[in-house]
């Protein structure tokens, strides 16, 4: 006698409460706030509007605290909330010349116009592990400096204006939406550039190494990263002018890329460009590259063949919401499938077997 | 749920959906694109077919959800779930009952009325894929009807096993036009294809929907010397002694010892509530949850 397994119900309520216990962990630590992952935690926020591609650090920063620090389920949360936001319209451009800048550095000038600005970079740490931060976390006192009113052009414009790098002029067009409507291939730049920024950090790290390790390698300088804030403007009909609506935190890497001319374009340097959200350095300067490594076919180059230069398989591949779901999904029951292929491997098996029975059978026969 | 809209998506995203649907009806087997949304559930755990059903559900429906045939197993309670929670659509786990049935991997063994839609998650809509990885090439494969690919393939299996060795997701030909992907179903299920409901199918990582409307021609893929054939496990239900129903295999023992019974858990039980009984089966009361 047998009675078939039920229970899902009840088995989902269980393990869902127990998640909520394993979240919070031992009761005799005391419960992180929003606050603390937002301010102590900021480039695990950053990430996560970055790659959730919704700007809002205290919703990041809950999100981290539901996931219990799994990012790619934190952005996966933001991701599901961002789809139900309505949408008002899109903002101006931002102008990232403008931008107040907390770090700016260019690997190609020693100097430019705006000066070279570490910022609060992790750089030129020594990677020690600093115990005393287990005991006491207080900052020490810093000191400031006045900020600077100078302008900081972007390291590019000076390229520019020798005609020494390829030109990138403004489209008029406004570009697709990658959320809104179905990507279709061959993607424009503007297209590929959005899926880039909000693709998997680890992905797109990976597929801008290997150009570098020579799969479809072309050498990038870093002409310019800047991080720091923009403002965010946006037409608003009814006043017939564009106005502030906010700031926000970005990270933008210009690279120059080496390049020796090709049938169609002159000898000149490429560009290959990244603008992330937040302070998402090594994203922005993968970004660039993986973006520049995609670029071959407008600027005659060949096809290497190099994964990173296959824009349906970087572009398919990156995200990390579509990758992860398919990925564990594997876990769910396959009970009729597998059935089926145990039919079919059984039947298979007996043919073969039949078939070798039947050989020797006439391989006895002829002896 | 009052902070979302009836069935979670707001009005505009179903319109989209509903339009790359009736696009779908009317090109049978054509897989659409669509501006697939991010859902609530993990992409690959039936967010197509979520999303469709989430477009042609209406207040006064009846909805049912099956995975691998059963209305209790997990995903599938936790869609059922997510449907209740959003729309309050009433919820049963009689397919006679239901007006709309989200299914992964199985077609229920009753058969559907014409008021009946059957929703598939698909997680591969393309069935030329594991031929030609390329999205780009497989299209224009479609708008050229050129399947040379695929017959090769299935002629390479009968020269190397002697058989198709395709047991699930087996390829259709729809209406003498396009091949299809019914989903991961059991090869069992494909004669099933045509039938009198209508049939709608969500891929929503892959971002695409197609469609068989009712009473379309639907063909396995063969050849005239190696017919298809539907196989299952040549056993009947040890619950409810069926010999027409796709089985699922259980190991009951740690001596392996095996059992079968119907995957479909709605004919199951109701053949054992009219008084069916198979050999290690007993007459049907209440399961204790």
């Amino acid at each position: 006698m047998y009675v078939a397994v039920k229970g899902g119900e009840r088995a989902i309520d269980n393990a869902h409460a127990w998640l909520a216990e394993e979240r919070r962990g031992d009761t005799a630590v005391r419960e992180l706030s929003v606050a603390q992952i937002r301010e102590q935690m900021t480039l695990a926020v950053n990430r996560v509007m970055a790659e959730g591609s919704l700007y809002d650090p205290d919703l990041a920063a809950l999100a981290i605290k539901q996931a219990r620090g799994d990012l790619i389920e934190a952005i996966f949360l933001i991701r599901a909330y961002r789809t139900t936001l309505p949408r008002f319209g899109g903002s101006t451009p931002v102008e990232t010349e403008s931008m107040a800048c907390d770090r700016r550095v260019s690997a190609t000038f020693k100097d430019a116009p705006g000066g070279q600005v570490l910022g609060p970079t992790f750089d030129y740490t020594h990677r020690l592990l600093d115990f005393k931060l287990a005991a006491d976390g207080e900052a020490a006192e810093v000191p400031h400096a006045e900020p600077t009113q100078a302008a900081t052009p972007h390291i590019m414009s000076f390229l520019d204006r020798e005609n020494l790098i390829q030109s990138e002029p403004e489209g008029a067009q406004t570009p697709p939406d990658l959320t809104r409507t179905p990507l279709e291939l061959p993607a424009s730049r503007a297209l590929r550039l959005q899926s880039l920024t909000r693709g998997d950090e680890g992905f797109i790290l990976g597929m801008a190494y290997s150009t570098q390790r020579g799969y479809a390698r072309n050498h990038a300088f870093v002409a310019e990263l800047r991080i720091g804030t923009v403002a965010v403007e946006m037409d608003i009909p009814e006043l017939g002018f564009a106005i502030d609506i906010g700031e926000i935190t970005v990270t933008e890497c210009e690279t120059v890329n080496q390049f020796k001319g090709s049938r169609s374009e002159p000898p000149q340097f490429t560009r290959g460009y990244g603008l992330v959200f937040g302070m998402t350095e090594r994203k922005a300067i993968s970004m660039a590259l993986v973006d520049r490594a995609l670029r071959w076919k407008e600027l005659g180059e060949d096809n290497l063949g190099a994964p990173a230069q296959d824009e349906e398989f970087v572009l398919y591949h990156s995200d990390n919401i579509q990758a992860t779901g398919f990925l564990e999904h594997i876990k769910l029951p396959h009970y009729v499938d597998f059935q089926s292929e145990l039919e079919l491997i059984r039947k298979l098996r007996r043919e073969a077997q039949d078939a070798n029975a039947s050989v020797k059978v006439k391989e006895g026969a002829m002896q | 749920m009052s902070a979302y809209n009836f069935a979670y998506l707001d009005e505009q995203t179903k319109r989209m959906i509903r339009r790359a649907i009736l696009k779908g009806l009317a090109v049978p087997g054509y897989q659409v694109p669509f501006a697939s949304r991010e859902m609530p559930m993990p992409y690959g755990w039936g967010t197509g077919g979520v999303q469709v059903s989430a477009a042609v559900l209406t207040p006064d429906d009846t909805f049912k959800v099956i995975d691998q045939g059963a209305d209790d197993t997990t995903n599938a309670v936790s869609i059922r779930r997510f449907f209740q929670k959003t729309a309050g659509v009433a919820v049963t786990e009689a397919t006679a009952e239901a007006s709309i049935i989200q299914t992964r991997h199985r077609i229920p063994e009753q058969d559907l009325r014409p008021d009946q839609i059957l929703v598939y998650q698909v997680p591969i809509p393309e069935p030329l894929r594991f031929l030609e990885p390329s999205e780009i090439e497989t299209r224009k494969m479609h708008s050229l009807e050129e399947y040379g690919l695929m017959h090769v393939k299935l002629y390479e299996d009968i020269s190397q096993h002697g058989d198709i060795a395709t047991a699930y997701a087996y390829p259709v030909k729809v209406e003498g036009r396009y091949v299809m992907d019914p989903s991961p179903i059991p090869k069992f299920d494909n004669p099933k294809l045509e039938m009198a409901g209508i049939q709608l199918f969500g891929a929503g990582r892959e971002q695409r929907i197609y469609a068989i409307p009712p009473y379309t021609q639907v063909v396995s893929l063969d050849f005239e010397d190696y017919p298809f054939q539907p196989t299952k496990a040549d056993h009947a239900c040890d619950l409810c002694g069926a010999d027409d129903s796709y089985l699922d295999e259980l190991i009951v023992d740690d001596a392996g010892g095996r059992m079968f019974m119907c995957s479909d858990t709605d004919y199951c039980s109701t053949r054992r509530k009219q008084g069916h009984t198979g050999t290690q089966g007993v007459p049907f009361a209440e399961d204790a949850a």
